[in-house]
């Protein structure tokens, strides 16, 4: 499907600025409005199980920084997070752990699954008896990075299209908010 | 058992005293280096009991390894202890070359002792800052990065990958080496030696570190060996037991190394044997980086290999410590019943008797210098 | 210390323990009643085996075997000691009171394969899930809904 270059998130500000004499007058939606600050400050949960979580840790020191596109603080209690960044394989006892933390993540959340591990069990597959197969049978994902593990420039790749996606406003949370209301 | 719905019990005794306290810590937590989950039992802030609870990220690989031959299961090693994962594969490879009599060239044991000391060090470098971190200082974690970026960057030209590399193989080594690699290595140690100075002065002489390293998690020579513990965690008891010394495999009997062993006995010295093997890791690259012999890279071997029947055994010494391999065979492509014997299960069933009685800013202080990794735990 | 003494010494603490030279190091298989009176000779000997570094266990589809790899902090050298146990009841004497580190060990070999050990102190799941059927490293586990065969 075709993205206009609104929704490519293109645009700097959405909506349009007129500079008068006397002060300035803006004209945009509200939504745009809120979906453009939201994505510019996304805070992300530190959950690494595995390897993954190395590479996460490698995007948060200086060489890939990521707190440039505004993550900037990773925080460890999932209240005052936002994004929750799946890095490593999930098992059966750790299942209902992910799924308490996510539930106590306050609206709206996003989360990405960092990893061939968290797309759909990774080189695990075949033969194992305690490996969720893909953390998407707990809770649901918005974005999905392949690699084992990927590289840092993955993941920045993957942190900005959320960023794009919520600013089209076709995150799960919003498509789901959407319907509710609509 | 604790299930995840126990937050809090508090359970106050009759005689009036201050009762105890249960908590969780973990499994979700930025101190427990991966997902452990520790059920302590408080009296005030003292800790009267430490229960690990492990499992979060069992991912069967023992039982996975059955099916698969025994050029496959080598790329599985890589992720149990993730941060020495060329040494890891070593292990792998020098198992299934003791079983099958391979003989490996010259130019093969040189480089992958070289991968593997650039490893170790690149291991050591994230747990300098991982441990600052836990500590409450943030700077470390960003130079010691720094620093290993720089081993990635080497890793990644020759190897294809930065943290999971598959190179090494029964029989060598899987390509040559990258055109710049002595170049870059020999940059990164001109540039190691500069900074290692700064740690010195930024961490080793911090006092509010000294007074949080020093005299807290004690662990005795005696209790050492008896919980089996090995590496950098009984190095700093004063138990002599590197495997590169000890049982000398590839080249490490050729080399000039010493073996750092500290008798302090507490969390301090733990940490200076991690930051001394620094030192002696780039003293070993330095003395082979020039010395590269010419030759192939990896020993003409069939494409389906198959051991013998009987039972295998082979140790290599990773960052944190023996890691042994243990491979049972039937004669068939697929090995009967593999064993890894971790580094991290042993070094952690000491964890309660060093923290018993201390408070649970000890707690963070030893947990960091045991260096747990949780996969190598749970395999 | 070399392999002859060690077998001497055996013999007279164990008159049917079986001797194999045949791999890299002295495999010695006792039965699995007396391996609580032997670690502790081998512990308080003169050869001085105090430190256990891997303790597993292997499913031979008629019964299975418990291998402790055994090694001495001061003279340096290492045994391996194999007792054959019964696969529908299999027993076996702990040891964690002599070598710490066999506490952990004998928790994972109890869940993943069954084997009781008698006197540890506190043997229970540790890696396993609490509500987990089964004992998974045995060669007869069958598991249709998680395991995907190849």
């Amino acid at each position: 499907m075709e993205l206009t270059a609104q929704q490519q998130g293109q645009e700097e500000f959405p909506g349009e600025i007129h500079q008068l004499p006397g002060g300035g007058i803006v004209v945009s939606s509200f939504n745009d409005i809120i979906n453009w600050a939201r994505s510019n400050s996304l805070w992300p949960l530190t959950f690494a199980t595995s390897c993954c979580g190395i590479e996460m840790m490698a995007v948060a020191s200086s060489k890939y920084d990521f707190s440039r596109f505004g993550f900037e603080v990773a925080r460890a209690t999932p209240r005052q997070a936002d994004v929750i960044i799946i890095a490593g394989t999930i098992v059966n006892k750790m299942g209902p752990v992910l799924k308490r933390l996510y539930d106590q993540m306050a609206d709206p959340k996003y989360v990405i699954a960092m990893g061939a591990c968290a797309i759909s069990g990774g080189p695990f597959f075949y033969n194992t008896y305690s490996v969720v197969k893909g953390a998407d049978h707990i809770i649901p994902v918005d974005v999905y990075i392949p690699g084992c593990p990927p590289r840092p420039e993955a993941l920045l790749h993957a942190l900005l299209t959320l960023q794009e996606k919520i600013k089209s406003g076709m995150t799960r949370e919003q498509i789901r908010k959407e319907s509710k209301e609509g | 058992m604790y299930s995840a719905t126990e937050v809090i019990r508090e359970t106050a005794p009759a005689d009036g005293s201050m009762g105890e306290l249960v908590i969780n810590v973990g499994p979700q937590h930025p101190a427990t280096h991966g997902v452990l989950h520790l059920v302590i039992t408080l009296n005030g802030e003292t800790i009267r009991k430490v229960e690990p609870h492990l499992g979060y990220i069992h991912r069967s690989i023992e039982k996975m390894c059955e099916s698969l031959s025994y050029r496959q299961f080598i790329y599985v090693t890589s992720r149990m202890d993730y941060l020495s994962s060329h040494i890891n594969n070593l292990g792998c490879a020098l198992t299934v070359e003791k079983g099958m009599q391979i003989e490996v060239p010259s130019r093969a044991k040189v480089i992958r002792v070289l991968m593997a000391e650039l490893t170790r060090i690149a291991s050591h470098e994230l747990w300098l800052g991982a441990m600052a971190m836990d500590l409450g200082a943030f700077t470390p974690f960003f130079y010691a990065f720094r620093e290993r970026e720089m081993i990635n960057e080497v890793m990644e030209d020759t190897c294809g990958a930065r943290l999971t590399m598959n190179y090494i193989v029964p029989g060598g080594v899987m390509y040559d080496l990258h055109p710049e690699f002595q170049q870059k290595v020999k940059a990164f140690v001109r540039q190691f030696k500069e900074k290692v100075v700064e740690y010195d002065d930024l961490v080793t002489n911090n006092v509010i570190f000294r007074n949080r390293m020093e005299g807290v998690g004690v662990l005795s020579k005696e209790d050492a060996v008896s919980y089996g513990c090995t590496g950098p965690v009984a190095r700093g008891s004063g138990l002599s037991c590197d495997i590169r010394k000890l049982f000398p495999y590839e080249v490490y009997d050729q080399v000039e190394f010493d073996e750092v062993l500290e008798t302090g006995c507490d969390s301090f010295a733990r940490y200076m044997v991690r930051v001394r093997e620094m030192n002696q890791s780039i003293r070993i690259i330095e003395q082979l980086i020039d010395n590269i012999p010419e030759g192939d890279f990896q020993a003409k071997t069939k494409a389906v290999l198959k051991l013998p029947k009987g039972e295998f055994y082979s140790r290599v010494e990773t960052a944190r410590g023996e890691f042994g391999v243990y491979i049972v065979s039937e004669g068939g492509t697929t090995p009967y019943r593999i064993k890894f014997r971790s580094p991290g299960f042993s070094n952690l069933s000491a964890l309660e008797h060093m923290v018993k009685g201390s408070k649970i800013g000890d707690l963070m202080a030893t947990m960091g210098t045991l260096d747990l990794v949780i996969p190598d735990i749970d395999r | 210390m070399s392999n002859e003494e060690i077998k001497e010494f055996f013999t007279q603490l164990q008159p049917t323990a079986v001797f194999d030279e045949t791999g890299e190091w002295l495999n010695i298989s006792i039965e699995h009643t007396a391996w609580k009176t032997v670690a502790q000779q081998l512990r308080t000997s003169r050869f001085v085996f105090d430190y256990l570094f891997c303790l597993t266990c292997i499913d031979w589809k008629t019964h299975l075997t418990m291998v402790y790899h055994l090694s001495s902090t001061v003279y340096r050298h290492t045994i391996v000691i194999k007792a054959n146990l019964d696969r529908a009841d299999p027993v076996i004497d702990t040891v964690s009171d002599i070598w710490q580190t066999a506490n952990f060990h004998e928790r994972e070999t109890f869940e993943l394969f069954g084997v009781q050990f008698t006197g540890h102190p506190d043997l229970r799941r540790l890696i396993l899930t609490d509500d987990f059927e089964g004992f998974p490293l045995r060669k007869d586990f069958e598991d249709p809904v998680n395991m995907i065969k190849l």
